[in-house]
């Protein structure tokens, strides 16, 4: 008792406000010193201790995104054309944007840590026991609050990871019986994601959540203070009082949470540094992945972390259609709560406490696991050796995954089938896991190229930068000729591995670097020109033009080698794609013989050589964007193939009634992607954070 | 040594180590404090960091489209244009008034924002003067103060430039308002 009395008055000097005269006067009229007194000198029971730290850390940390939150929402503008457009700007081109969406973001999810950490103090020590029941129950309203934060917040951003995630939350919310549609309507404000998903959402993260936590939250520390610190039991050190000793710890506590979060933070940045490379402060912090995209499919779509196991909670109800996910998202989730709910009541009896501890330790165990689980089955191919299953791989590809066709090829042998079906499960485990690892590389690569194009200098249109997005041909190009060209022409560089294979499958040329210099070097060479990357699997395989080369132009008398190189850089100048300046008189040279009639202009019309439209192509603007454009759209067009057009679909001509298989913008995409003619940032952007000189 | 010297050590002993406490106590939190607040007071800042760029030349329009009657005609400026993230192509971005004298080739260009507060100044052609609806500010079409004014200064004329093929451009800028002083913003 005399410790904390000497500890008391000894400490009031540390505080002193000073007893001068504008002390006096502001206490005079305020009361100042009573309050700070009050709020200083609470009795420790038993003295600090390290275990009281963690509701002192969550009022920090909840100050922290208030704080930092409020600053964001001076610059971020809540529409579904400007969301992801200010937090790019906030992110990327602000000074010092970084550090304050990092800070926002990964103290959200200490806040999540130190929860757990708090409930689990609180349980374990048997808190919630009477007189504080009421503050056990605020507080577990003041959890659900902050989880409710870190939903909301997870989509402000727009982009594909928090829209797609929303999403599914939304829907989830969906299945409660009867009001379900309609919860999920008000949230997402209409029947779909728009402008009002995002102004809702915002209110609910930046408005009604945080001004009822703040409510909360009062009640709670008042209660608190009105009971007092329940001390971990039994008592063995006399008294302190909150100031300094508990304040000391809990200010540890908050500046090592604060250091693990700039921490978290500035990591990449010290790789740089080690690695010698130039720091990008837009890279730092919080990511951005591409703009939302409802038509874009998103297979790398996981909530944050801290809901993973919710989300591999589902998986467990799979095949219980909607009723399972009711259950696993809402029911057994609910009943968890509503246990929760009812721990002090049985914290009463020893058993119940015990019971409540066991609870407490049996969640958090669990959704351990299931996150543990969760990851494991993301990243398996990372470490699942695939080469042992190249078996499961052939017997899968020569059967078709028919069960009578694998139990016959395994001559019916029960042990065998039983052997295969649990290797089939673990290699399928792989593949899941390797189309999952290859969409989250595919979401990377995205969000860089969406962010290089935000950062043009002409900056984002008014449309936003999903505009920018669905017309760049560096991302859209790559989609649409997999879909519509891919299956007859290859695109893939000859000297890479495996590329021959891929030719001897394609059934059209291959569309590598068409224009270009290599390309025609290829067409042109009598060795190529036959081959599968070419004309060889096409029906002009044995064509005039097959011929021609391999004939024609390898006779030296008629052609000479300058006359071949002349023609090739005319090619190669009319599709626009020369990329050595100052060839003028080889092009013209190279011009007048493909117009010459008793050379290329026998059956090519060009120029002003008269040579008929049809037999053909027309070499007029060859490779050029417009004609490129011009032979997707109707291959049987008179400039191109009329007559002898190998299976190549008209992909702009509409059937009767119906929509071409492209519309003009793709086919323009697709074309000037072959060209390789995409925005290109002229220098990289470095920040003068830190940087080696 | 008596008892009581013995108790008062003791307790100066408690006394310092209580109050270092306290300063490490503060120092730490103060340090995790500041850090939201420095970070948040980083990007706040942001927006002084920002200028509105070299004032340029603009095409206005064409010299067949401004008579020569000395009344003042109102154009709008049209340029490309970037808020923060958005890049506006050919948008109006403000207006100003052209006049050419009787007989003359020259043309001058009137600022349509008032000097006092930044109104939009209207062209009254009854009263044949300019008007500011904010504050009644009165300037005549040269752009001269009517007396009495609540604008300290007259209306701020743009530099304006003719091409030999009769494009009108000026050059346009914003000027602080509310002083005496003509100072453009940087």
């Amino acid at each position: 008792m005399k410790d904390a009395q000497s500890s008391d008055m000894s400490s009031e000097a540390a505080v002193s406000v000073g007893t001068s005269w504008l002390g006096n006067w502001l206490d005079s009229r305020t009361g100042y010193r009573a309050i700070v007194k009050s709020a200083l000198y609470e009795r420790v029971p038993g003295g600090a201790r390290w275990r009281y730290v963690w509701g002192s850390t969550l009022v920090f940390a909840f100050m922290t995104q208030v704080v930092t939150g409020l600053v964001l929402w001076a610059s971020y503008s809540a529409s579904a054309q400007t969301a992801w457009e200010s937090v790019y700007f906030i992110q990327y081109e602000m000074t010092g944007g970084w550090l304050l969406r990092g800070i926002h973001h990964f103290m959200a999810q200490a806040m999540i840590v130190l929860l757990a950490l708090h409930v689990m103090q609180v349980v374990i020590d048997g808190a919630y026991r009477a007189p504080r029941e009421v503050n056990f129950w605020l507080g577990l309203v003041l959890m659900m609050l902050v989880l409710g934060m870190a939903l909301t917040g997870y989509l402000l951003p727009w982009d594909q990871k928090g829209y797609w995630a929303t999403r599914v939350a939304t829907n989830l919310a969906g299945l409660v019986p009867l009001l379900g549609p309609s919860i999920q309507q008000l949230v997402v404000g209409g029947p779909d994601y728009g402008h009002h998903t995002l102004t809702r959402f915002f209110a609910l993260h930046a408005g009604f959540l945080p001004a009822t936590l703040v409510l909360f939250l009062v009640v709670h520390l008042s209660l608190f203070r009105k009971h007092g610190l329940h001390a971990k039991q039994p008592i063995t050190r006399p008294d302190a009082m909150f100031w300094p000793d508990q304040v000391l710890k809990d200010a540890v506590a908050m500046l090592a949470v604060m250091a693990v979060v700039l921490g978290v933070i500035l990591l990449p940045a010290l790789r740089a540094i080690l690695a010698g490379e130039p720091i990008m402060s837009g890279h730092l912090g919080a990511e951005l992945g591409a703009p939302a995209d409802p038509s874009e499919p998103y297979a790398a779509a996981r909530p944050e972390w801290y809901f993973l196991f919710l989300f591999q909670f589902l998986k467990v109800f799979e095949g219980w259609g909607a009723t399972g996910e009711f259950l696993g998202a809402i029911v057994v989730p609910g009943a968890t709560l509503g246990v929760m709910f009812l721990m002090p009541i049985l914290g009463q009896w020893k058993l119940g406490h015990r019971f409540n501890v066991l609870f407490t330790i049996a969640i958090l165990a669990g959704a351990g696991l299931l996150t543990a689980m969760a990851l494991h089955e993301d990243y398996y191919a990372l470490w699942a050796d695939r080469t042992a299953f190249a078996d499961v791989e052939k017997l899968l590809d020569s059967t078709g995954g028919d069960s009578k066709k694998i139990a016959a090829a395994l001559g019916h042998d029960e042990n065998k089938i039983a052997d295969f079906q649990s290797r089939r499960h673990k290699f399928e485990a792989i593949r899941r896991s390797e189309s999952f690892l290859s969409a989250v590389k595919q979401a990377e690569i995205d969000a860089e190229r969406s962010i290089e194009l935000a950062g043009r200098p002409e900056k984002i249109p008014p449309a936003g930068a999903l505009s920018l997005v669905r017309n760049d041909p560096l991302m859209q190009g790559p989609r649409l000729f997999a879909q519509h060209c891919a299956s007859c022409h290859a695109h893939m560089e000859p000297s890479m591995e495996g590329a021959d294979q891929v030719f001897a499958k394609s059934s059209a040329a291959n569309l590598f670097e068409f224009g270009q210099e290599s390309w025609v070097r290829g067409l042109l060479d009598p060795k190529q020109v036959a081959t599968d990357a070419y004309f060889g699997n096409t029906a002009h395989s044995e064509g005039d033009m097959v011929s021609f080369v391999s004939d024609d132009f390898t006779d030296e008398e008629v052609w000479e080698q300058s006359d071949k190189e002349a023609v090739i850089f005319a090619l190669v100048a009319e599709a626009g794609l020369l990329k050595d300046a100052g060839k003028e008189k080889v092009i013209k040279r190279g011009m007048d013989l493909i117009a010459d009639t008793d050379r290329c202009g026998s059956c090519h019309p060009y120029r002003k050589n008269e040579t008929e439209f049809g037999y053909a192509p027309d070499l007029n603007g060859w490779g050029s964007t417009e004609w490129l454009v011009g032979i997707i759209t109707d291959p049987t067009h008179q400039r191109f193939y009329p007559d002898t057009n190998d299976r190549m679909p008209r992909f702009g001509i509409a059937s009767e009634g119906g929509l071409p298989a492209l519309t003009s913008e793709q086919i323009k995409l697709i074309s000037l992607w072959l060209r390789g003619a995409w925005y290109r940032p002229a220098v990289m952007k470095k920040v003068e954070l830190v940087q080696d000189h | 040594m008596t008892e009581g010297s013995y108790d008062e050590s003791i307790d100066q002993k408690k006394k310092r180590r209580s109050f270092l406490t306290g300063v490490v106590a503060m120092l730490c939190g103060g340090l995790a404090t500041i850090t939201p607040f420095g970070a948040a007071l980083w990007a706040f800042l942001d927006p002084l960091r920002r200028s509105s760029g070299a004032a340029t030349f603009l095409p206005l329009t064409d010299l067949k489209n401004v008579p020569a009657d000395g009344q003042p005609r109102q154009f709008p400026v049209v340029a490309d244009r970037v808020d923060a993230w958005t890049g506006f192509k050919a948008e109006p971005i403000g207006a100003v008034y052209i006049k050419r004298d009787v007989g003359s080739d020259r043309v001058e260009a009137l600022s349509a924002t008032c000097p006092h507060a930044g109104c939009f100044v209207e062209l009254d052609k009854a009263a044949g003067c300019f008007r500011c609806p904010c504050h009644n500010s009165s300037f005549t079409l040269d752009g001269g103060i009517v007396a009495p004014s609540p604008s300290p200064r007259s209306m701020d004329s743009l530099e304006c430039d003719v091409s030999k093929s009769g494009a009108v451009s000026v050059k346009w800028q914003n000027f602080y308002t509310g002083i005496e002083d003509k100072v453009a913003r940087k």
